[in-house]
């Protein structure tokens, strides 16, 4: 056992779960729709409006494995973990810009995902595919580590134990999210979501102001920062650095977010273009909650914690994960600690029912549909989708339980280098049909070997030194590949264009994106 | 398609929402530790100063416009 059981935490624990599992089946009649309708088990029946949104897109968004992973960075690496903090504020112009075009068009055409509001735009099956691949594929790694940031919180409450016994409260957790997604579809995290970030918002409150003040202000709290840890190293001569590298991990990261099929499924299911615009200047709270919970990372080092001998097993075990429920068990009394190990487990399961989903929808759209069945029955499709989703889920809970960690996040940073891939055909096809389909094809796929091939030479760090004219240039392997993925698309079309006795068809028109 | 839609929806506005994309990627501003403010370094604050900035100019951008 980690940590001494901890029954106050459980029970607080267990309730909350109970809680959520209730509300989750309920979910099935909240604004009641025919779930055997992909859009209605898949979109929520594209009927949530701007508050729901607000809590469906945080609650996916801003998952269970941020809360953990942000302040294990900030415990081990320091400043660098801060780029979560640029990275947030970058991602919602780009939201306000871009996607109320693309709810405008889909909910016109029907489309429930970027695959078929790619096959729509260009006319092309093939590129429609490699959306959806994309998409799928990065969405796996993404699951398992939701998981991760559960196991974490169960192990901190002193639940556990050796093998397959030891992994029981994680499966258990897993079976209950599978059920209630099955059933009741998006519906079920949306409204989970809104349970989970009345939580999450007053642990992280709590935490930002009890634990300062435990430790003496934040003053004291920097102060016991090393300089190495409290601010980005200064570039060498002739390199950009750690600058460069920040500034492109947190310009890549932005890119990618909202080309995730999860944040694209939060998206399409609101009610309006404008339900979407709305919540771009109201979204960034998230994002000061996020800032807020990786400092979390220095009140480990100020407070100690990690020299404590009860909590060395967590931190044997789960390393610098360890770090944030460390400095909770620590600071809070056990019952509050319950509520925020709650807070962090529940926000894994919401964005794993949704990402679950999207997986989901991408299948059944874009490749079932496109592939193999082109006139499967609308029952059927929703069919298809809630069993893809149950097979989603397991596949990634079966990675979690066999293999190791370090897979999973680097697989999950080989698919933020490979989902960004995407945004050329997506995001200027919101904007402009100039682009060769055929083009943006060989973009996708020039980036897409490239940016894994980076991330592997580099031995899966995210940044890559681009040498150039005698200088270096450390960046995000994600943002660089997907400025070349732009270069080939832009070269090549012309001479696509040249060869193709005619463009694919573009069954949006210009009036359809107007918001 | 008959008429070009390129220029559909383009506002000046926006210039501002480039200004803040641009504050949040100029690293080396900000990555001092002086001026603090409640001991917190200029590094910290001024990144979650930034992002409320963001939510007003997104909220005034979508009103304007």
């Amino acid at each position: 056992m980690l940590v001494e059981l901890n029954w106050i935490a459980l029970t607080v624990f267990i309730v909350l779960f109970g809680f959520i599992t209730w509300v989750g089946f309920a979910a099935a009649r909240w604004r009641k729709g025919d779930l055997d309708q992909l859009h209605e088990w898949g979109l929520g029946g594209r009927r949530f409006g701007t508050i729901v949104t607000w809590f469906l897109i945080g609650g996916d968004l801003y998952t269970a494995y941020t809360f953990i992973a942000l302040p294990a960075l900030a415990y081990g690496a320091g400043a660098v973990a801060f780029f979560a903090v640029p990275y947030t504020i970058l991602i919602y112009p780009l939201l306000f810009v871009a996607f109320p075009r693309l709810w405008q068009v889909c909910h016109r055409h029907g489309y429930i995902t970027a695959g078929d509001f790619v096959r729509g735009r260009y006319g092309n099956r093939w590129l429609a595919l490699a959306i959806a691949l994309s998409g799928i594929v990065a969405t796996m790694p993404y699951i398992a580590l939701q998981l991760v940031g559960l196991e974490v919180v169960i192990g901190a409450m002193g639940v556990g134990g050796e093998g397959l016994v030891g992994e029981l409260p994680l499966i258990v957790a897993f079976i209950i999210l599978a059920a209630f997604t099955y059933t009741s579809g998006l519906r079920a995290p949306a409204a989970i979501a809104i349970v989970k970030d009345v939580l999450i918002y007053t642990t992280a409150f709590v935490a930002i102001i009890v634990i300062p003040i435990e430790l003496g202000g934040f003053g004291k709290i920097f102060a016991a920062i090393p300089p190495a840890k409290l601010l980005l190293a200064a570039p060498a001569a002739n390199s950009t650095g750690s600058y460069g590298a920040y500034a492109t991990l947190a310009l890549g990261s932005a890119l990618a977010l909202f080309l995730y099929p999860h944040s694209m499924t939060g998206i399409l299911a609101a009610s309006s273009g404008r339900a979407v615009r709305r919540n771009a200047a109201l979204l960034p709270a998230y994002s000061l909650l996020l800032g807020l919970l990786t400092l979390l990372g220095f009140f480990v080092i100020a407070s100690g914690v990690d020299k404590l001998p009860q909590f060395a097993a967590g931190f044997a075990q789960f390393k610098a994960n360890f770090a944030a429920p460390a400095v909770m068990l620590w600071a809070f009394p056990s019952w509050f600690a319950g509520v925020a190990f709650a807070a962090i487990g529940i926000g894994a399961l919401v964005p794993a029912a949704i990402m679950s989903i999207a997986a989901a929808n991408l299948y059944t759209r874009n490749i079932h549909r496109e592939f193999f069945n082109a006139n499967v029955a609308p029952k059927d499709e929703a069919q298809i989708a809630k069993w893809v989703s149950l097979i989603v889920k397991f596949g990634a809970l079966i990675f979690i339980l066999f293999v190791p960690l370090q897979y999973a996040i680097q697989l999950q940073l080989l698919g933020g280098i490979w989902i960004i891939q995407t945004f050329p055909a997506v995001v200027f096809g919101l904007f402009t049909r100039k682009f060769n389909d055929w083009a943006l094809l060989c973009g996708w796929l020039v980036g897409t070997v490239m940016g894994t091939w980076m991330a592997v030479a580099m031995n899966f760090n995210a940044t890559y030194p681009l040498a150039f004219a005698g200088w270096t240039f450390p960046g995000y392997a994600a943002f660089y590949t997907v400025v070349l993925n732009f270069l080939v698309a832009l070269v090549l079309t012309p001479v696509f264009n040249a060869m193709a006795s005619q463009p694919g068809r573009d069954e949006t028109a210009a009036g359809d994106y107007v918001v | 398609m008959a008429e070009k839609p390129s220029n559909r929806g383009w506002s000046w506005w926006y210039l501002l929402l480039i200004v803040l994309c641009a504050a949040a990627l100029w690293v080396p501003f900000y990555n001092t530790v002086d001026p603090t403010l409640w001991g917190i370094p200029f590094f910290y604050w001024f990144q979650l100063l930034l992002v409320l900035a963001s939510a007003v100019v997104i909220a005034v951008v979508h009103v304007v416009t």
